[in-house]
């Protein structure tokens, strides 16, 4: 697999359960090359600091208030 | 009667700054119809649900005395909003549209080479601590502008996914696309807004 490949399944794990084979291969791809190890650990990141977003990025007291909207919005 | 007046200070931290204040009230009233509008691509829509949510925030607006808490609770709540008209709405756009992003043959080779490896000034970096980054109200404008400079589906189907948080099953449907379009979009998106965020923060960040 080359670098092409690898970073869509790194997205792809986001949304869905990899295979074995796809989780096989993309440890021994990501050990030789870190350029994908980053962006592996990226994706994590990205999607960690968009749900920050919504929280507020100073959120030191709005964990109470995202709590109420929660209620509010009935987010099934 | 003479209580003690606080210095008025604009600073952003400043307290008690309420939904009252108009300049504050429409700083904000622009960003939340920015949002809404690239979610549901249709203004009259986001008019009604930022409407809607500005309502709902001014019935808690004594509470609030940051304008961190306060944006986040109006924007949660808006959020709300919008994952509703989301979830009601069938096919309002159509699968065409949202597909013209894969045809317009986005060039991934300014990032891979023609074997599909990394061209070395492309190769991700390690970010260090990144989730240090959301203390930092300069971040947030970095990422805001990352955001907004992806093409316009790819970001909302993005925002779609991670911010509102719908699922990429209630996404499909909403939008008759199907699983595999949904990825291949999302996979761009990440890989223009990592890009863009190490460029415009993590790579330049570790200095400050």
């Amino acid at each position: 697999m080359n670098c092409q490949q690898v970073t869509r399944l790194l997205s792809d794990a986001q949304e869905r359960q990899l295979s074995l084979k796809e989780r096989a291969a993309l440890k021994v791809h990501t050990m030789m090359c870190y350029g994908c190890r980053n962006f592996g650990q990226q994706m994590g990141s990205l999607r960690e600091l968009t749900r920050e977003y919504v929280k507020g990025a100073q959120g030191t007291s709005s964990n109470e208030d995202v709590a109420d909207t929660d209620k509010d919005g009935e987010n099934n | 009667m003479k209580s003690e007046q606080p210095p008025v200070t604009e600073t952003e931290d400043s307290n008690n700054i309420k939904l009252t204040d108009p300049v504050y009230l429409k700083e904000l009233r622009v960003l939340m119809l920015k949002f809404a509008t690239l979610q549901l691509s249709d203004e009259a829509l986001a008019e009604d649900a930022v409407q809607e949510a500005l309502i709902g925030a001014l019935k808690n607006a004594g509470s609030f005395n940051r304008r961190s808490a306060m944006k986040t609770w109006v924007f949660a709540i808006l959020k709300n909003k919008i994952a509703d008209v989301l979830r009601k709405r069938q096919r309002t756009v159509e699968a065409s549209r949202l597909l013209r992003d894969n045809e317009d043959g986005e060039n991934l080779d300014e990032l891979f080479n023609s074997k599909g490896f990394w061209q070395v000034d492309e190769r991700p970096a390690a970010w260090s601590q990144p989730m240090e980054s959301v203390k930092s109200e300069h971040f947030w404008r970095v990422f805001e502008t990352c955001l907004s400079g992806l093409p316009e589906n790819q970001s909302r189907l993005f925002m779609m996914r991670e911010f509102i948080e719908l699922d990429s099953t209630e996404i499909c449907e909403n939008l008759s696309i199907t699983t595999s379009n949904l990825h291949v979009m999302l996979y761009r998106a990440r890989l223009r807004l990592r890009e863009c965020l190490e460029n415009h923060w993590f790579s330049e960040g570790e200095r400050s």
